[in-house]
C-alpha cells in the first residue's frame, strides 16, 4: 500500500459502482437459470385446445376429456339437476362464484355457457386429486343432495356446478376452464368464445 | 516413507487434522447408546451416495423410460435389485437414525448454548434430507410418486397471487411431467447431495469447535488451571484443546469411540439387512403399493399417503381446514425446530437434572410426534382429524411450554463432573 492520502469519497463511489454492476451481472446470469424452468415450447404446444362432441353425452352422464394433462369433466345435466342447484346455496362456501375460479362468461348460477353442459377441471382445489362423480348416491356425503362430487383423498365435496361445500379442506370451487361452442354440438376446451 | 509423509505434511497438514479431529479429539467418557446415531447417519449417507451412483448407471430419467428402467434394474441388471433395495431401505434408515439422533439432542440439551449453530446445521441437514427424499421418491415414476409430488407441489399454489405460476414454474409444465422428473433427477443426484455433504462437513467442524455434549450435560473442559493435575484426563489431547482447557473425564475419539461405533455399525447392519432382505417394501411403508403401477395423471390412487417419515408434517398440513394456513403451519413445524435453542431459556442441559415438567413435556412431544406420524399414513376421517389436531397442538405446545417453564425451572443440582 502506498502512503498516498485516501480519498474516501472516491473509494466509496468505486465500491458502490462495482457492487451495482456486479449485482446487475448476477441478476442477468440468474435469468437463464430461472427461465429454463418455465414450460418449454413443446410443453406449451401440448397444452393446445381439445374438442368434445357433446351430442353423444347421455343426460346425467359424465365424460372425461384430457386437456393439458388434466382431466376435464363434461356432464350433461338433467333439468332436475339444474333445478336442484339452487336448493343448497346455504351449505356452499361460494354459492355465487365470487372467487375467480371461472371465466366471466361462466360466472352464473350453473357456471357454464350452456346450462345443461357442465365443464370443470376434475382436479380438487385442495391438493389436486380427482373427485369422483356420485349420481343419485351423494346423500351419504351431504344430506338432501342427491348428486355431486366427492374427493377420496381428503373428503372435499362439490355440487353439480362444481361448487364446494362448507367444512371441507378444499378452499375453492372447481376450476372452470376457458371453453366455447364453435358449433352447436362441439365443445372446445381451452378457447374462450369468439377467440379462436 | 517418513520423508514422503513429512513432505506431504509440510504442504498439507493431514496428520495434524487427523490428530485434531480423530486421534487426539477429547470426547466425554460417558457416551451411551444414544450416541451411535451420528456415526450411523454418516454410514447411511455413504450407502446412499454409493448405491445412488450405481443406480444412475442404469436408470433412465424420462417420463417414458423411468418406470421401465426401474423394472429393468430390478429384473435384468446383476445385483440391481440389491442396489435398489439398499438405496430404498437406506432412505428409510436415514430418517430412523436422524430422528433418533435429534431425539438424543432433545434429551440431553445438545442444542443449548454454545451448540446453537451446531443444531442449526443439523436442522439444515434435516431440511435438505427431506427435499432429497421427496425428489428421490418421484424418480421411480410410479403412481404414488406422481400423486405424492402432485400434492406437495400444489402446496406452492397456496401462495397468494403468484402461487399458480410458481407451481407451474416448479413443474416446468402445466402438470407433473417428464420435465418435472428430469429436474428432480438433476437436483436429487447432483445438487442436493453436494449441499448435504458440505452441511455434514460444517456440522462436524462446528461440533469439534464447541465439543461434544454428553448424557449428563456437564462440560468436560474446565477453565485452564482450575483442576489438580491428578484430576486431568490421562490421555494426550491436541494442543488446540489441551492448551486452552483443563480436560477431565475425556477419552480420545480413536480408538475408544471408533471401536464403540463399529459395534453400533454391526448391530445396525444386522437390523438393516434383516429389513432389506426380508421386508424391502417395509410392509408398504417404504415402497407403497400404488407405486408398482406407472404414473397416471388421470387416475388418483384411492388414498394418497406420504412415505412414513413425512407422516408427522403431512398430518399437520391435513388437520388445518385452510390450505394456505395448513401449508404455513407445516413449514412452521420444521421452522420452530430451528428456534429451539432460543425457546429453551434454561441452563441445565440434560433431562437427568431437569424438572418433572420438562420430562413430561418431552414425553408428550414424543407421543404427539409418533401419533402425527401414524395418522399421516392413514386415510382422513373425523376421528383422525380430531386426534391430529390435538397432536398438532401438543407438537407446538412443546416449544411454548419449554419457553415458559425454563425461565425459572426447578432443576436438580448439576454435578461438577460427569457421573461414574
Amino acid at each position: 500500500m502506498s502512503n498516498a492520502p485516501v480519498d474516501n469519497g472516491r473509494r466509496r463511489f468505486l465500491t458502490a459502482a462495482t457492487s451495482v454492476v456486479g449485482g446487475v451481472g448476477v441478476v442477468g446470469v440468474a435469468v437463464p437459470f430461472i427461465g429454463s424452468w418455465n414450460p418449454s415450447a413443446r410443453a406449451k404446444a401440448a397444452g393446445a385446445p381439445v374438442e368434445v362432441n357433446v351430442s353423444k353425452i347421455e343426460p346425467g352422464q359424465l365424460v372425461r376429456a384430457e386437456w393439458r394433462g388434466k382431466p376435464v369433466y363434461v356432464v350433461r345435466r338433467t333439468d332436475k339437476t339444474l333445478a336442484d342447484l339452487a336448493k343448497h346455496d346455504d351449505q356452499l362456501r361460494d354459492p355465487n362464484s365470487a372467487e375467480p375460479q371461472q371465466p366471466e362468461y361462466a360466472q352464473n348460477a350453473h357456471r357454464s355457457i350452456k346450462p345443461e353442459i357442465m365443464v370443470a377441471l376434475g382436479v380438487c382445489t385442495h391438493l389436486g386429486c380427482a373427485p369422483t362423480h356420485h349420481k343419485g348416491d351423494f346423500e351419504q356425503h351431504v344430506a338432501g343432495v342427491t348428486d355431486g362430487f366427492f374427493c377420496p383423498c381428503h373428503g372435499s365435496k362439490f355440487d353439480m356446478a362444481g361448487r364446494v361445500f362448507q367444512g371441507v379442506p378444499a378452499p375453492l370451487n372447481l376450476s372452470v376452464p376457458e371453453h366455447s361452442f364453435p358449433k352447436e354440438d362441439t365443445l372446445l376446451i381451452g378457447v374462450a368464445p369468439g377467440e379462436a | 516413507m517418513n520423508n514422503f509423509l513429512a513432505w506431504i505434511e509440510a504442504r498439507l497438514p493431514v496428520m495434524e487434522a487427523m490428530n485434531k479431529h480423530v486421534l487426539q479429539y477429547p470426547a466425554p467418557k460417558n457416551f451411551n447408546f444414544w450416541y451411535f446415531f451420528g456415526s450411523l447417519a454418516m454410514l447411511v449417507l455413504v450407502n446412499q451416495i454409493l448405491t445412488g451412483i450405481w443406480l444412475t448407471m442404469n436408470y433412465e430419467p424420462s417420463g417414458d423410460g423411468a418406470f421401465a428402467s426401474i423394472e429393468y434394474i430390478m429384473r435384468d441388471v446383476d445385483y440391481g435389485w440389491l442396489l435398489r433395495y439398499m438405496h430404498s431401505t437406506g432412505a428409510s434408515a436415514f430418517f430412523v437414525v436422524v430422528y433418533l439422533h435429534m431425539f438424543r439432542g432433545l434429551m440431553y440439551g445438545s442444542y443449548q448454548k454454545p451448540r446453537e449453530l451446531l443444531w442449526i446445521f443439523g436442522m439444515l441437514i434435516f431440511l435438505v434430507l427431506m427435499a432429497e427424499a421427496f425428489m428421490g421418491y418421484l424418480l421411480p415414476w410410479g403412481n404414488m410418486s406422481y400423486w405424492g409430488a402432485q400434492v406437495i407441489i400444489s402446496l406452492f399454489g397456496a401462495v397468494p397471487v403468484v402461487g399458480e405460476d410458481l407451481a407451474t414454474w416448479i413443474k416446468g409444465d402445466y402438470v407433473i411431467s417428464g420435465a418435472t422428473l428430469n429436474r428432480f433427477f438433476a437436483l436429487h443426484v447432483v445438487a442436493l447431495p453436494l449441499v448435504l455433504v458440505v452441511l455434514v462437513f460444517l456440522h462436524i467442524l462446528a461440533l469439534h469447535e464447541v465439543g461434544s455434549n454428553n448424557p449428563d450435560g456437564v462440560n468436560i473442559k474446565k477453565p485452564k488451571g482450575s483442576q489438580k493435575p491428578e484430576e486431568l484426563s490421562k490421555f494426550k489431547f491436541h494442543k488446540q484443546y489441551a492448551d486452552k482447557y483443563d480436560i477431565v473425564d475425556a477419552i480420545p475419539f480413536h480408538p475408544y469411540y471408533t471401536v464403540k461405533d463399529i459395534m453400533g455399525v454391526a448391530g445396525f447392519l444386522i437390523f438393516f439387512c434383516w429389513v432389506m432382505f426380508f421386508f424391502p417394501e417395509g410392509g408398504g411403508y417404504f415402497l407403497e403399493a400404488p407405486n408398482f403401477t406407472p404414473a397416471n395423471g388421470l387416475k388418483t390412487p384411492e388414498h394418497i399417503a406420504p412415505v412414513w417419515y413425512f407422516g408427522p408434517f403431512y398430518t399437520i398440513l391435513r388437520v388445518v381446514p385452510d390450505k394456505l394456513m395448513g401449508t404455513i403451519l407445516m413449514f412452521a413445524a420444521i421452522g420452530v425446530l430451528f428456534a429451539l435453542p432460543w425457546c429453551d431459556r434454561g441452563t441445565v442441559k440434560s433431562i437427568r437434572f431437569r424438572s418433572k415438567w420438562h420430562l413430561l413435556n418431552l414425553i408428550q412431544f414424543s407421543i404427539c410426534f409418533i401419533a402425527l406420524g401414524i395418522l399421516g399414513t392413514m386415510p382422513a376421517s373425523d376421528i383422525a382429524n380430531l386426534i391430529g389436531t390435538i397432536a398438532t397442538i401438543g407438537y407446538f405446545g412443546f416449544f411454548l411450554a419449554i419457553w415458559i417453564y425454563s425461565k425459572n425451572e426447578n432443576t436438580k443440582p448439576v454435578p461438577e463432573r460427569v457421573t461414574k
